[in-house]
């Protein structure tokens, strides 16, 4: 196979080659590395290349296939990892300043299990600051260009993730989703991103933004890949409490094309309001055509606590915010100073140097909600929403398999659009959310594009731990657009 | 002006679990600064707690053995704030919800003075109520250097409790009563090793006056860093004295938190209320709640070993020792189990409790032993106590193989005895013997004695004692001066 060919493979493209004999991952590495040399330059993924760690694990992984001992299915396919997740050895910046010079003492539960499956990661790329933004343009470091159309946004916060994938410069990324954070880079990118229920995969190791919304999950090319990364990363971490005890099933199963019939899927009518940009609109109620095709019953439904997501949502993240970053004080680890005096000042001027401004805002957010005086009103509150929420989402499942959403109210804006206005870049994030905020599982699909060619993606939301009807209904609609 | 003195206490005590609260480091104390350290006690990017259960456990027991109600369904929360040794820069706490709330503890409360040295003194029973005790992880400990400050985190992430006391204390004898108990229970309990000298147990002292039992609280100021059972009176004192003085003067308590020099024995502000923290408590997303279910409860409540009021009254009532006795023994849980032992070895119980109060007593003060790391074993001071109490060897025999014992002889107290040449001589014809002679050689003390003076007779005895070389049976010889001079 040419270099070409090579990139063009999915995950279990590459699996298969790498099985067939047809390549060693050490080949397939070296193509992925010359390609980023080429072409990151433009794209801007990577924060930082792993070069000789990737050619290490993969002559290693070689040396187990030639021995007949692969350690699984995507043994010797290389990846791009999110840069908050700590890999021991290797810079992890979560594209701050503050943290520029980390280099973990350890490793991330998931870090760890992509390595004991012999996956080879080929670096770490870039997002918004500590993932907060939803264009990767909170960066300290650089810009990611969409590899679709360079003068636009990848979306964020996973935009390094989505853009590697994208771009092919990845056989398969890594992102973490707090708000929408690998669903809509997933979108912007034209590329599948699943966001699974809190607790299905560690976060041990995953540098926290908001510990109750935060979760792991695999960018791929197809449905298939991503189950096939799901089946790595899933399962209960005795190091993480919120883990979930129940057992992983084979994702891969239900990631094959088959009749949906019997299922039956939701359209909440909040999400194709008039916020909604109507080419997005007309391709999601598409895609529930779709589905009907194949077999599915798709009714109009409704959530009606759907408006009080976002305000839910941003009170919650910010308060879990501004806790998991006060650690980041100039003293330990992370960037200090140059010009302090006294203790006050190490601190106050390490983090105002450190971070940069949408994560101060985040920071000021919620440690004014979390202040005695507000928290009832805005942290408590906000809780006893998101319970709500969560109930509004139990009845919608009393009667459909899963729901069908746009990912995001529109397609890829150009840089610097809504970094002017963090309330309009805050919107944006609407039809996302609320997954966080319920604890379930969604997944974002190519599902079309709109008069500019920008891709747009339809989401699948299912009740927790319903990965797997997510992945059925997702192969089959992908099955079914490469058909039409 | 007289005031009434109202103290409330908070008391911190590390747990005595193996490993630290959510990880698996270790918590010895007294190892190499930052050896028993991990990413999850230092607060790294990205870590996580995983909440050691035992913590769990050792809280609920506490909070049994102090009378408490248990939550059993609660949860930590985190509280904020800036500084080097707290490096996730919030301590992982309880805030609404602690695990154990509403118990108390009855003391006997001796009166006057606590530092007075005297040991028996006349009690008073009072109730001291607890509002709560609850989880938390320790910080680590700055070292401040000549021109530099370096952070030890080995105590960081060590399992603490904290105890919070209703404010029902008024002299610092009832502080100190109070504290000395709390200790004992925690001991008992297994729940911390209460070692104040390596800040194992900390002692915070709220303290207000007011003009009468029924007047509202005054303002009260908080004093930090006690470090000793006789610093917190100290630290009582202090205080008391100097808020008597202000109002004296007609002037203002302002709610500050203080810090207890002990060397220089005087208080000093840190902070006043004005810039009081706003920790921005809220619930610990990171760890589940709590949930202690009855299967849970009762195994720990069966754990719980038998505290010390409920021994002290045992003693009383089956032993009939005196309440004294019964106090000293039960002080500690070592020291009690091991007046158990012994007297289930068949050492009889007054007997045992009179030896434990002087020889051991004063022994374990000599060689700084404490009661658990005693060189006799108990079945071995009931053998002791049998040998004299049959008449085989003296009393005084019987300290010096104690003596010897505690001196690190390890032979048996039977093979001490043959050693050391301590059998008593029981031998009706050779004491007898002894006796004629004295008799013979005393003829005032024997005159003496025959014209009613019964004292004459304790020379006669002691004559014979020194001919048999302390080795005659006290008792025997006794006997028999009294038959030859009938």
């Amino acid at each position: 196979m040419n270099k070409k060919e090579l990139l063009s493979l999915t995950a279990a493209g590459c699996a298969a080659a790498l099985a067939a004999g047809t390549v060693t991952s050490v080949e397939l590495t070296q193509t992925y590395l010359d390609a980023i040399e080429e072409r990151d330059g433009e794209i801007g993924a990577y924060l930082t290349v792993a070069k000789e760690l990737a050619l290490s694990s993969a002559a290693a992984s070689d040396g187990r296939r030639a021995a007949g001992k692969p350690l699984s299915a995507l043994d010797g396919v290389p990846y791009a990892m999110k840069d908050n997740v700590c890999t021991q050895g290797v810079r992890t910046t979560c594209a701050s300043r503050m943290l520029e010079n980390f280099v973990p003492p350890y490793s991330a539960t998931i870090y760890q299990k992509l390595n004991a499956a012999g996956c080879v990661m080929l670096g770490k790329v870039n997002m918004d600051e500590f993932a907060m933004g939803s264009s990767t343009e909170t960066s300290y470091f650089k810009k990611t260009r969409n590899p679709v159309n360079t003068a636009r946004v990848p979306g964020g916060s996973s935009g390094g993730s989505a853009a590697a994938v994208a771009a092919q410069l990845a056989a398969f990324a890594i992102g973490t989703d707090t708000g929408g954070s690998i669903r809509q880079p997933a979108s912007f990118c034209g590329v599948v991103g699943m966001k699974p229920t809190y607790g299905r995969v560690s976060r041990f190791g995953v540098v926290a933004f908001a510990s109750s919304l935060d979760q792991v999950g695999p960018l791929t090319r197809t449905v298939e890949d991503s189950a096939l990364v799901l089946n790595i990363l899933a399962g209960q971490d005795p190091l993480d409490a919120s883990s979930l005890p129940h057992a992983v099933p084979d994702y891969a199963k239900s990631a094959r094309p088959a009749s949906l019939a019997g299922l039956k899927i939701g359209l909440p009518e909040e999400y194709f309001g008039p916020g909604i940009e109507e080419s997005t609109r007309k391709a999601v109620l598409h895609t529930a055509e779709l589905l009907k095709a194949q077999g599915a019953v798709v009714e109009r439904c409704s959530l009606p606590l759907a408006d009080y997501a976002l305000p839910t949502y941003y009170i919650i993240s910010s308060a879990e915010a501004c806790s998991n970053l006060g650690r980041y004080d100039g003293i330990k680890y992370g960037h200090r100073t140059k010009e302090a005096r006294t203790l006050d000042e190490i601190v106050t001027r390490s983090r105002s140097e450190g971070f940069g401004d949408e994560v101060k805002r985040r920071i000021l957010l919620g440690t004014f909600t979390l202040s005695s005086g507000y928290y009832d009103a805005y942290y408590k509150k906000a809780q006893q929403a998101r319970t709500l929420i969560m109930q509004d989402y139990a009845k919608a499942f009393e009667q459909f398999d899963c729901l069908l959403t746009p990912v995001s109210p529109c397609t890829a804006w150009e840089f610097g659009r809504m970094s002017d206005d963090p309330l309009e870049m805050y919107a944006a994030d609407i039809c996302t959310v609320s997954v966080n905020v319920a604890g379930l599982c969604a997944l974002s699909l190519p599902c079309g594009a709109d008069e500019q060619g920008l891709p747009i993606g339809a989401q699948l939301i299912g009740r927790p731990l319903a990965e797997e009807t997510l992945y059925r209904v997702g192969a089959a609609l992908e099955a079914a657009r490469k058909e039409a | 002006m007289e005031f009434e003195t109202v103290i409330g206490l908070e008391v911190h005590a590390e747990l005595s679990t193996q490993s630290k609260i959510y990880c698996t480091c270790s918590t010895a104390f007294g190892a190499s600064e930052n050896t028993h350290i991990c990413p999850v006690c230092t607060g790294m990017p990205g870590v996580l707690p995983a909440l050691n259960k035992s913590v769990v456990e050792y809280c609920v027991k506490a909070g049994l053995a102090l009378n408490c109600k248990i939550n059993q369904y609660s949860r930590q929360d985190r509280k904020h704030y800036f500084y080097p040794d707290l490096p996730k820069a919030f301590q992982t706490s309880q805030y609404d919800l602690p695990l154990c709330y509403d118990g108390y503890l009855d003391i006997d409360v001796p009166e006057g003075d606590p530092l007075d040295g005297k040991a028996q003194k006349s009690t008073y029973r009072k109730r001291f109520g607890i509002t709560r005790i609850h989880i938390e992880e320790d910080a680590g400990k700055l070292l401040h250097g000549a021109g530099s400050t370096r952070i030890d985190y080995n105590r960081c992430g060590v399992p603490l409790i904290e105890i919070v006391t209703e404010p029902d204390f008024r002299t610092a004898g009832e502080v100190h009563a109070f504290l000395t108990m709390l200790r004992s229970i925690l001991i008992y309990a297994g729940v911390s090793n209460c070692r104040m000298e390596e800040g194992s147990m900390r002692c915070d002292v709220n303290l207000s006056l007011r003009p009468g039992p029924d007047a509202p609280f005054g303002t009260r100021t908080e004093t930090k860093n006690i470090a000793s059972m006789s610093a917190t009176v100290r630290a009582i004192e202090y205080e008391r004295k100097r808020q008597k003085k202000v109002l004296e003067k007609g002037g203002v308590i302002t709610q500050d938190t203080m810090r207890w020099d002990d060397e220089r024995g005087l208080n000093y502000a840190m902070r006043s209320k004005e810039d009081a923290h706003d920790y921005f408590y809220f619930p610990e997303p990171d760890i589940m709640p709590i949930e202690v279910d009855d299967e849970w409860l009762g195994r720990i409540k069966a754990s719980l070993p038998e505290l010390p009021n409920a021994r002290r009254e045992r003693y009383m009532a089956d032993y009939g020792l005196p309440a004294y006795d019964a106090g000293f023994l039960t002080g500690e849980r070592a020291l009690a189990e091991y007046f158990d032992d012994a007297v289930a070895a068949g050492a009889p119980p007054k007997s045992a409790s009179n030896w434990l109060m002087s020889d051991f007593a004063r022994l374990t003060n000599e060689h700084s032993l404490t009661w658990d790391a005693l060189p006799l074993s108990p079945e071995d001071l009931a053998k002791c106590i049998a040998l004299v109490e049959s008449g085989k060897i003296s009393r005084t025999s019987g300290s010096k193989i104690l003596d010897a014992v505690f001196s690190g002889d390890t032979r048996t107290p039977d093979e001490l005895v043959a050693a050391l040449g301590l059998a008593q001589v029981s031998d009706e014809g050779a004491i007898r013997a002894m006796c004629e002679e004295v008799v013979a050689n005393n003829p005032k003390p024997v005159a003496d004695f025959k014209a009613g003076k019964e004292k004459a007779l304790t020379s006669l005895v002691g004559q014979v004692m020194k001919a048999s070389k302390g080795k005659a049976n006290p008792a025997l010889v006794n006997k028999l001066l009294r038959e030859l001079l009938a």
